[in-house]
């Protein structure tokens, strides 16, 4: 009988004597000619299972077979039949992409004639001809993902090991590298594919879905699914607010778990609950309840036991935002040139007070430099860009007082306790004595921060980090709320608190700027713009993003297919017009 | 604005201190410095063998070797036999010098000739062969008192007194110093690895859209460094006087007033350092890159004044020169406040020049 590519037997793992298991009690078989995708927010043992996998990881008990090479005892065999791709590849980043090929070649011993034609496959797979003498270092993200796999497969291995390969690549590579690597699988490759991004999971063969640790499901996706078919719906043609639908909606017995998807509100409803009436969620007389198709999101919250709730204690507990005009956040022209390359070109976009503005892009399109320009992290060479009236420029210790920032990966100071740092953000945004003191404590009380305040911040676990970045943004009570990836690689439940929290906060009269990568999480904008080598291509609703790209091919695109279609017009127009 | 400094000076003491790798650096450092300086970075000869190739069998080649056998220097005497012994010796590293007296030493001393003996040094070993030259032209000097004081009884004769340090304790000489360099490498280190790690951590950002005035963050930054900094060299100031025995002979209010000056010149290089480094690692290299040359020109290990005219010009800009020779001055000889000033003005002019250098640089790299 042929072997499994990976047979994992009762493996746990921890990293040390009083640290809580990285891997518990997991069991699973890897099947060739497919990709499984292992799927689980950071930190539920992902990179710690792929590295196992390996060979870089020994068991802590049970075992793990590659084609029935145990990983602890057979090693130098292991490593001939496997690829291994991790979460940075090591390429050298001043080495061009064939002098990284060749060195590859050289450390797996792939020497001769053999050489030639592995390089030709590989270049050709992965698009890269045309860039074999460009450095590592000045390829975009996706490029990189796709040079590291190409140096990850010059040994053809049977098994390939793919640690998040589609983290900082933007839709249009990402949905290439997805395409090569099913080529690899009609192959016969076995391919494993981890990632945080749960609408990957659907695309999978097989999934391993882990969570803190434990294998929670195995199997293919659709049977996961499954488990929800029948309790998804949208609430289409809102007339009132469509946040508040959503807060009315999840405060509903019979509802589980709600998002906002564009204009509309997605709920899934508990098992064997009827459905809600509209009446009760201030939907509007028009408002309809539309079965849908269940996701994988949707399933893994119904594994976790439900969404969080709908009403966010943090908002009610701050004031309206009174004191800005109807724009709170504009741009006007902004420019940014490095040397001789412009990133940002002639950017303009005006927000109104209480709106959610989401700045999306490819990699390297310009959408972290317009950003950085709007919180005043970098000086525009041309053009200004005002918070609640203020130039940046001109005022910027008053603009900056006026706003709040919360960067990707909570920037905290995980040295400082939980008070500590409530404390110093208090005190550097210009809050001190009596009111410190009762701004601190109020912030402790809304998010539950009492029984971890002597904790190290980075020893928090994930909820509460992010709760504690939170309450360190919002503090101040800013006007405008600028948000940089806030929940990429996070739980679907930790995020949809984060948004509850964004979502009550918006209602208070609170501006946001958003980044994302998340489709997800874009959709909770009101308005999107779309930002495209250093321009600003498209703005408009999510809808209406959608709705100009819809054809008859994709009658009913998702915010992913609008988004590259988008680009690729825009590709399209600026080759004729330069033709 | 001294609230928001206050919040940021806090943060980067309790930063530094909840930190282990930071402990770290602020501890273990100071006490290695201070042992590998205090006892293994000698500047003594001590324990060294000597070798004697003695042809001669009379009376005054005997005593010669024997005050040779007696000084505290060789622990050890080598007895050799024949001329062929005296490569190997030498080669092999067994003795750092041979006394090489030949047979007619003796004679031609008892007849009132010139008379000839040859010490041959190993000049691989340059410093401890100078050092062993020294003590062998002493031996000698006495050996030759003592043949003239037989014959005649008076003569002039050099009586040399070190002062400020008359046993010429070496550890008098380096633990003073000690106070300026560790200071240097804690502000270096300080200064530059926290905007750095900031950076790495993402926290930097944070820091940078909050109300704060790059200035404060600057400051926020500077005042930590200058309270670890000084905390350090009082360490180093206690420990030469408890624990290494060093006199303390002048007065501790000029020294720390000059510390504080010479701190902040440090501090601004320490800045400077942070805003052009992205990474820890690099802010480390920058910190070294500074350190070492500046230690090599502050005239600790060779003295500024035989070093070339151009080099001499060099060190003027080079706060670590001013602050060793104040430290030394007030540690060995109670040099007066004129002199302090003197020295300490310099070094403010140098603060100015690298703490606006750093604010500059800080501003212009934010865009």
């Amino acid at each position: 009988m042929e072997q499994a590519p990976a047979t994992i037997q009762g493996l746990s793992y921890r990293f040390g004597p009083n640290q809580p298991p990285a891997l518990a009690e997991l069991t699973a078989v890897i099947r060739a000619g497919a990709v499984t995708g292992l799927v689980g927010p950071d930190g539920a043992g992902k990179t710690t299972l792929i590295r196992l996998l390996a060979g870089l990881l020994l068991p802590g008990s049970g075992a793990i077979s590659i084609f029935g090479l145990d990983t602890r005892s057979e090693t130098t065999r292991l490593h001939r039949i496997i690829g291994y791709m991790p979460q940075k590849f090591g390429l050298y980043e001043d080495l061009s992409v064939m002098q990284n090929l060749r060195l590859y070649a050289d450390l797996q011993g792939v020497t001769g004639s053999v050489r030639q034609q592995v390089f030709a496959r590989l270049l050709a797979f992965t698009g890269l001809e045309p860039f074999q003498s460009r450095l590592a270092g000045r390829l975009s993200g996706g490029m990189k993902q796709k040079l590291g796999l190409a140096c990850a497969l010059i040994r053809k291995p049977r098994l390939l090991l793919l640690d998040e390969p589609s983290v900082g690549v933007d839709p249009v590579s990402r949905r290439e590298l997805w395409r090569m690597v099913q080529e690899l699988v009609n192959g016969e490759m076995a391919v494993i594919w981890s990632t945080a991004y749960l609408d990957e999971a659907e695309q999978c063969d097989e999934v391993l879905l882990l969570s803190e640790g434990r294998l929670i499901f195995a199997g293919p996706p659709r049977e996961l699914t499954k488990r929800v078919s029948g309790r998804c719906f949208q609430i289409r043609n809102i007339a009132g607010n469509r946040r508040r639908v959503l807060a009315n909606a999840v405060q509903r017995p019979e509802v589980q778990d709600g998002i906002v998807q564009g204009e509309n509100v997605r709920i899934v409803l508990r098992a064997g609950a009827g459905r809600p009436e509209l009446a009760t969620l201030a939907a509007g007389a028009e408002a309809r309840l539309v079965p849908v198709a269940p996701r994988f999101e949707d399933a893994f919250v119904d594994i976790l036991g439900g969404g969080p709730g709908g009403t966010s204690v943090l908002a009610a507990a701050m004031t309206q935002v009174a004191d800005a005009g109807p724009i709170t956040v504009e741009a006007q022209g902004l420019t940014k040139r490095f040397g001789d390359f412009t990133a940002a070109r002639d950017i303009s976009f005006a927000i109104r007070r209480g709106e959610i503005f989401g700045l999306l892009g490819p990699n390297g399109a310009g959408k972290s430099t317009t950003f950085k320009m709007m919180c005043g992290l970098l000086r525009p060479t041309a053009g200004t860009g005002r918070v609640v009236g203020l130039d940046l420029q001109k005022a910027p210790g008053q603009a900056r007082s006026r706003l709040g920032y919360m960067a990707q990966k909570f920037s905290l100071y995980g040295d400082l306790s939980a008070r500590q740092n409530l404390e110093f953000f208090s005190g550097v945004y210009g809050l001190s004595g009596a009111r410190q003191k009762e701004t601190v404590t109020r912030m402790i009380d809304i998010f539950n921060l009492g029984p971890h305040l002597q904790v190290a911040a980075r020893e928090l676990p994930l909820g509460f980090k992010q709760r504690l970045a939170l309450s360190c943004a919002v503090m101040h009570e800013p006007a405008v709320l600028f948000l940089d990836e806030p929940t990429s690689g996070v739980d679907p439940l930790t995020r949809r608190e984060f948004w509850t929290h964004i979502n009550g906060l918006v209602e208070r009269g609170v501006t946001v700027l958003v980044t994302t990568h998340f489709m997800d999480e874009a959709e909770y904008c009101d308005r999107i713009a779309l930002i495209y080598r250093g321009r600003l291509i498209a703005t408009g609703s999510p809808d209406e993003l959608k709705g100009s790209t819809a054809n008859a091919q994709l009658p009913d695109p998702t915010l992913e297919d609008a988004f590259i279609e988008l680009l690729r017009q825009w590709d399209n127009r600026n080759r004729e017009e330069a033709a | 604005m001294l609230s928001r400094i206050r919040a940021l000076i806090i943060k980067e003491l309790l930063a530094m201190l909840r930190d282990k790798k930071s402990r770290f650096v602020l501890i273990v450092p100071p006490l290695v410095q201070l042992f590998v300086f205090s006892f293994a970075a000698t500047q003594e000869a001590k324990n060294q063998t000597l070798a004697v190739l003695n042809l001669d069998q009379g009376r005054p080649a005997l005593s010669l070797v024997q005050q040779f056998a007696a000084a505290a220097t060789f622990s050890r005497v080598l007895h050799l036999n024949s001329a062929a012994e005296v490569p190997p010796v030498i080669e092999e590293q067994k003795a750092i010098a041979v006394l090489w007296i030949p047979a007619n030493f003796s004679r031609n001393i008892e007849s009132g000739q010139p008379a000839q003996a040859s010490l041959l040094l190993d000049g691989r070993k340059t410093n401890t062969a100078g050092i062993v030259q020294g003590y062998a032209q002493r031996i000698m000097d006495d050996f030759q008192a003592g043949l003239a004081g037989g014959m005649r009884a008076e003569g002039a004769r050099l009586v040399v007194r070190n002062w400020f340090n008359p046993n010429l304790d070496f550890r008098w000489y380096t633990v003073p110093s000690l106070v300026c360099i560790l200071t240097t490498l804690i502000s270096l280190l300080v200064t530059g690895l926290s905007v750095a790690r900031e950076r790495e951590m993402g926290t930097f950002d944070q820091l940078l859209v909050s109300p704060l005035h790059p200035l404060e963050i600057l400051v926020g930054k500077a005042v930590p460094a200058l309270i670890i900094a000084m905390a350090e060299g009082t360490f180093m100031v206690l420990a030469a006087v408890l624990l290494m025995r060093v006199p303390l002979n002048g007065s501790l209010p000029l020294l720390y007033a000059s510390m504080a000056v010479f701190l902040l010149a440090i501090i601004g290089v320490g800045l400077f350092i942070s805003s052009l480094s992205m990474t820890q690692q690099q802010a480390i290299l920058g910190a070294f890159v500074f350190l070492v040359p500046a230690v090599i020109l502050s005239g600790f290990s060779s003295p500024i004044e035989n070093m070339p005219p151009w080099l001499q010009t060099i060190t003027l800009g080079n706060p670590l020169r001013y602050f060793m020779t104040i430290v030394r001055g007030i540690f060995l000889k109670d040099i007066t406040a004129a002199l302090v000033w003197q020295l300490t003005w310099p070094m403010a002019v140098i603060a100015a020049v690298t703490l606006s250098t750093a604010t500059w640089l800080f501003k212009k790299r934010m865009e």
